[in-house]
């Protein structure tokens, strides 16, 4: 590392103590791709979480169509396909809405779900995983197995049949799922495939920590396996898991808008960036509407890029011996 | 090693009749009323009487399970009375919009995913070793960063978006290659390889991300190590000490990534296929999907569920093979 952060090399150092935690901090604040993509997503999230003011100032709203902008076939007139002062990424084909304005609300739908599904994947899959290895022998084996099983399942083409099946066991056969009931469908499926890789990290860990003096001496003073396992054992392991969430969080992102796209995802008119993106691929042949392509897919991209740049960087941070 | 194989394929065919159990109670037990959820808005109570009376949906779950199982293995006869049918094994039973078989359906679309599948896997596995092993080997410079970036665009890419970029790209703007068709390999090999080459490029590209992040990963952890330093003291060639020292030693987790890929590939390429109109297992997955086509959707997860535990089993096995601490253990 190079001395920059010393201010006089000659005064003698103050030996400063510092956490765990301080020190990945301090090397994340060094490394020049995490700064940026921090920002980066920092500001994804303030557009994507603030897209209610953003729609304010801009002045349109993501489901207003705009039918006098349309020529008779539906395709927006004007530059490309209808980019304009008034509507910067252009309009929707057939429908006439505001691309800007749904992108930025579909980021919005986009990271709710990746967000919350992946804490409630993560906090599944820990505590699983510190079960298992924790208490170790038939306790282990079965959540092995079980784990096995798990990973067995196509993910693509199994959440795709189970959404329909299973959402019309919730709300009946005639009525279409609400959003919430989706996004709450989604997180579900997400949880019960995607619990493995953070169970069988923990599970690791919590091995090698199960017979340290710590765990030795929290049972001889009389503490139960709970108090064990959530206040002894698992702060203990809070780098690994804060590593998988970061990465895990880009990689539901691409997920929940590959099930948009294959039309399992949020329903209309809630605005879901793999929607726009089915869309846009539908009409991609059409004059100018490349442009509209570029902008659905590229906001994706970026937004996947930026996470697990972030990402990388927190593991570089929280795992200094890492060669990546 | 017998004691090895023999525990391991028991505990792959427990995993699938786990995967079948839970599979067909969420499809045939979970929903009210299958018949009905099949049946489109407009069908008539007979229609819904024959569709459940064509599934067997009045007997008991668990008699509807093990005559479905049964089916897979010795085949069944189908309906009661005069509609009876015969059905020989593998029996995934029929599809009820159609009347075809659901088995004629697979085997139409297996070779097509199959031949992507393969084409895919085999681009990215030798491009993801390669380039992760230079990318070592060079580490710090110009080429490391170029394919390390490259991997991190891989990685971030949705496939949907790339595959759509290829075709806009190829297809539709410059007309280089035509629009992606399935053509026997056995026809026209260079017809089936033309056919074939965006969707081959689309996955690989994306897919050879993780290998070579993996593979320059554990490769450079097998550099530093004591052993590769001896090799290089003894007088070894560079070559060999790359090759035959540090590369083999560093190979098994990227065997684990790899043969998975394979075997999410082989369960049917689901977004490729649908992008590029490929009549492939994912293909008819999706469309199955969406006029709730059940017989043929659980047909489909079972067969790519299977393509998955075999793969798994298979990389076990290589892996017993390569470090015999994997046998005892």
């Amino acid at each position: 590392m190079a001395g920059g952060a010393d201010p006089d090399p000659n005064e003698p150092k103050e030996i400063v103590g510092r956490s765990p935690g301080q020190l990945a901090f301090r090397r994340l604040r060094r490394d020049r791709t995490a700064v940026v993509s921090g920002f980066i997503v920092a500001a994804i999230a303030i557009i994507a979480f603030g897209a209610p003011v953003i729609s304010a100032i801009y002045g349109q709203d993501p489901t207003t169509p705009n039918p006098d902008l349309l020529d008779l076939d539906g395709r927006p007139l004007g530059l490309l396909n209808g980019v304009s002062g008034k509507h910067w990424l252009g309009l929707q084909p057939s429908t006439g809405r505001d691309v800007f304005m749904q992108l930025v609300y579909g980021m919005r739908t986009s990271l709710i779900i990746a967000l919350i599904g992946s804490i409630l994947t993560i906090a599944f899959g820990s505590v699983i995983g510190a079960i298992a290895g924790y208490f170790g022998g038939k306790i282990d084996a079965v959540i092995n197995w079980i784990t096995d099983v798990a990973m067995a399942f196509p993910f693509l083409i199994f959440a795709l049949a189970v959404v329909p099946v299973v959402g019309s066991a919730i709300v009946g056969d005639e009525e279409v799922p609400g959003p919430f009931v989706r996004s709450a469908m989604l997180m579900g499926i997400f949880i019960i495939l995607g619990w493995m890789g953070s169970a069988r990290l923990v599970r690791g860990q919590v091995i090698s920590l199960r017979e340290r003096e710590f765990v030795e001496a929290a049972r001889a003073s009389g503490a139960s396996n709970f108090h064990i396992i959530f206040k002894q054992v698992l702060p203990n392991v809070w780098a690994p898991i804060l590593v998988t969430f970061s990465l895990l969080v880009p990689q539901l992102i691409t997920t929940e808008a590959a099930l948009s796209f294959l039309g399992v995802g949020v329903p209309e008119p809630t605005p879901d960036l793999g929607r726009v993106i089915l869309d846009a691929v539908n009409v991609m042949q059409g004059e100018g509407m490349w442009f509209y392509f570029l902008c659905a897919g590229g906001v994706l991209f970026l937004l996947v890029l930026t996470f697990n740049l972030l990402g990388d960087a927190v593991r570089d941070a929280l795992d200094p011996k890492s060669t990546r | 090693m017998l004691r090895f194989v023999v525990r391991r394929v028991l505990l792959a065919v427990l995993t699938l009749f786990a995967v079948s159990v839970i599979t067909f109670t969420l499809f045939f037990a979970v929903p009210s009323d299958p018949a009905q959820l099949m049946c489109s808005k407009d069908c008539t109570h007979e229609q819904i009487e024959q569709t459940r009376d064509a599934l067997g949906l009045n007997d008991p779950i668990v008699t509807q399970y093990t005559d479905y199982m049964t089916g897979i293995f010795v085949g069944r006869d189908i309906g009661k009375g005069e509609a009876k049918v015969r059905c020989d094994a593998p029996c995934f039973g029929y599809s009820y919009r159609d009347n075809e078989s659901v088995w004629s359906n697979i085997k139409d679309a297996a070779p097509i995913t199959l031949s992507i599948a393969v084409g895919a896997w085999i681009i990215q596995t030798l491009l993801g070793i390669t380039i992760g092993v230079i990318a070592a080997l060079r580490r710090g410079s110009v080429i490391d960063k170029v394919a390390v970036g490259s991997t991190l665009i891989g990685a971030s890419m949705p496939v949907y978006f790339f595959s759509a970029i290829l075709l806009l790209v190829f297809v539709y703007t410059t007309n280089i290659i035509p629009r992606p068709v399935y053509t026997p390999l056995l026809d026209n090999p260079a017809k089936w390889a033309l056919g074939m080459l965006l969707p081959w490029l689309s996955l690989a590209l994306i897919g050879y991300a993780n290998e070579a992040r993996m593979t320059r990963a554990t490769m450079l952890e097998t550099l530093s190590e004591d052993f590769v330093r001896t090799a290089k003291a003894k007088g070894v060639p560079k070559g060999q000490v790359h090759r035959r020292h540090a590369l083999r030693a560093s190979i098994t987790p990227v065997i684990t990534i790899s043969g998975m890929n394979l075997g999410y590939l082989m369960g049917g390429a689901v977004i490729t296929e649908t992008v590029f109109g490929l009549p492939g297992l994912g293909k008819l997955s999706v469309d199955a999907v969406s006029t709730l086509n059940l017989p043929i959707v659980m047909a489909t997860v079972l067969i790519a569920a299977l393509a998955i535990v075999i793969m798994t089993m298979v990389v076990d096995f290589l892996y017993a093979v390569i470090d015999p601490r994997v046998r005892l253990s």
